[in-house]
């Protein structure tokens, strides 16, 4: 049995049918056609799913669907804005943070969660910001260092 | 494969569904249950919700302290009042996973999983549960001791708050600063005229449900802190233990290393 879902999907309002005990990484995939959101695990271990929810980090893989109906979810795909990138996608293309780019959408919200809430971190907090999310590629440092370097950026622009 | 969904506005009618249908299973944070229905596993028929706002309540009175069973691991870091838990919850998972991680999923976590458990073991917590019968409490101990045979739905624990310094926590990862215990020690320990007076010693990962460390607890009774007087609990810190060979680490690893974290977390010479 399917279930009808609304919620604001950045930025926009859509509706959904949700299959019963659907998770919210399937339904914004194969019923929303949000492809930015990616699937690895399904066990909730390697973050790449994360999405923001009511500016919340959550691994959508182990998110019921239906418990989102009146949320409003952010996904990668509403970080740019027309042809602009977001900062932080600006940044990771600079310090190289994305090689095989699979963790790249989940890394970007875990950082987008952690900045929107706390404009400068430290490195400690940006470990801890990104600690769910796994890349086997990169090695981390060059994710740590972009983050940084925006959060850096940041700064400086508000000065 | 599809489950059927049934959404509760109150707990107790949650709890009266849980117990009539088969293959139920409450959700709470999702961490567990969704990663099973995801698997499709075929105990799970129909998942059972409950937006009651008592799950989320956060009491704190005369010392005692109330936690609805919803209440996440976020919650608790964001409570300043809490701050003797704050290691506890930091240590489940990142963030994305606290947001979610509950309380009362906590007490059903498998081994290596359920450190906030084992903490809320060494606090001595009693669990409430929710029922066609009304509300009942049992202590976390019991509540373990049960859990496999299944129980009805949690709505809470409560706890006395520790005195200031009595309580620590240590979670043992090989992977760092998130993963999942070689194992956690727990322990609440209050000192009248520089002595421990009724130790409360819990372990996580070191058997299939967090177990309280009776052994090590009376022979740390009425001794000071310091390293020739503790000797005789780390000497029978591993007694009662049976913990599993896993991914994380060997059995026989984790009880050759449990006096070890042990040591150092009642010396307090630093985080295991």
């Amino acid at each position: 049995m399917k279930t009808p879902i609304q919620f604001h999907l950045n930025g926009e309002e859509v509706a959904a049918f949700a299959d019963g005990g659907a998770n919210l990484l399937d339904v914004l995939r194969e019923a929303v056609g949000d492809l930015s959101v990616k699937g690895g695990c399904w066990q909730g271990t390697c973050g790449t799913c994360t999405v923001l929810i009511d500016g919340r980090p959550r691994l959508s893989c182990v998110t019921l669907a239906e418990g989102c109906a009146g949320t409003s979810i952010e996904t990668a795909a509403g970080l740019r804005r027309g042809a602009d990138l977001h900062p932080l996608q600006t940044a990771f293309m600079e310090r190289f943070a994305a090689q095989c780019g699979y963790c790249t959408p989940g890394m970007l919200m875990a950082a987008k969660a952690l900045l929107d809430r706390n404009p400068r971190p430290t490195r400690e907090n940006v470990l801890d910001a990104i600690c769910g999310n796994i890349c086997r590629c990169t090695g981390y440092e060059p994710i740590i260092a972009a983050i940084l370097d925006l959060a850096g950026a940041s700064g400086r622009r508000r000065a | 494969m599809t489950v059927v969904v049934k959404t509760f506005a109150r707990l107790a009618d949650a709890a009266a569904a849980l117990s009539t249908e088969r293959g139920a299973r409450f959700l709470a944070g999702g961490t567990l249950v969704m990663r099973a229905v995801n698997e499709a596993d075929p105990a799970i028929r129909t998942i059972v919700r409950s937006t009651d706002p008592s799950l989320l309540r956060i009491v704190i009175s005369s010392g005692r302290v109330e936690l609805g069973a919803g209440v996440t691991m976020a919650a608790i870091l964001a409570e300043r009042e809490l701050a003797f838990l704050h290691p506890v919850a930091r240590a489940v998972g990142g963030p994305a996973v606290r947001e979610a991680a509950t309380v009362g999923g906590n007490l059903f976590a498998p081994s290596p999983y359920g450190d906030f458990a084992a903490a809320l073991l060494a606090l001595d917590a009693t669990v409430m549960l929710a029922g066609g019968f009304g509300q009942r409490e049992l202590p976390l101990e019991e509540f373990l001791a049960r859990r496999e045979r299944g129980v009805s739905v949690v709505s809470g624990v409560a706890f006395q708050r520790p005195a200031t310094e009595a309580f620590r926590f240590a979670k043992v990862t090989r992977v760092h600063p998130k993963g999942a215990s070689v194992l956690s020690i727990a322990a609440q320990l209050p000192l009248a005229s520089g002595r421990v007076a009724g130790a409360r010693i819990a372990f996580g990962a070191m058997n299939r449900t967090p177990v309280r460390a009776k052994a090590a607890e009376r022979a740390l009774e009425g001794r000071s802190l310091d390293a020739a007087a503790i000797a005789p609990a780390l000497a029978v810190a591993a007694d009662g233990t049976e913990p599993a060979d896993d991914a994380i680490a060997s059995a026989w690893w984790r009880r050759e290393t449990l006096p070890v974290h042990l040591r150092r977390l009642l010396l307090g010479t630093g985080l295991a």
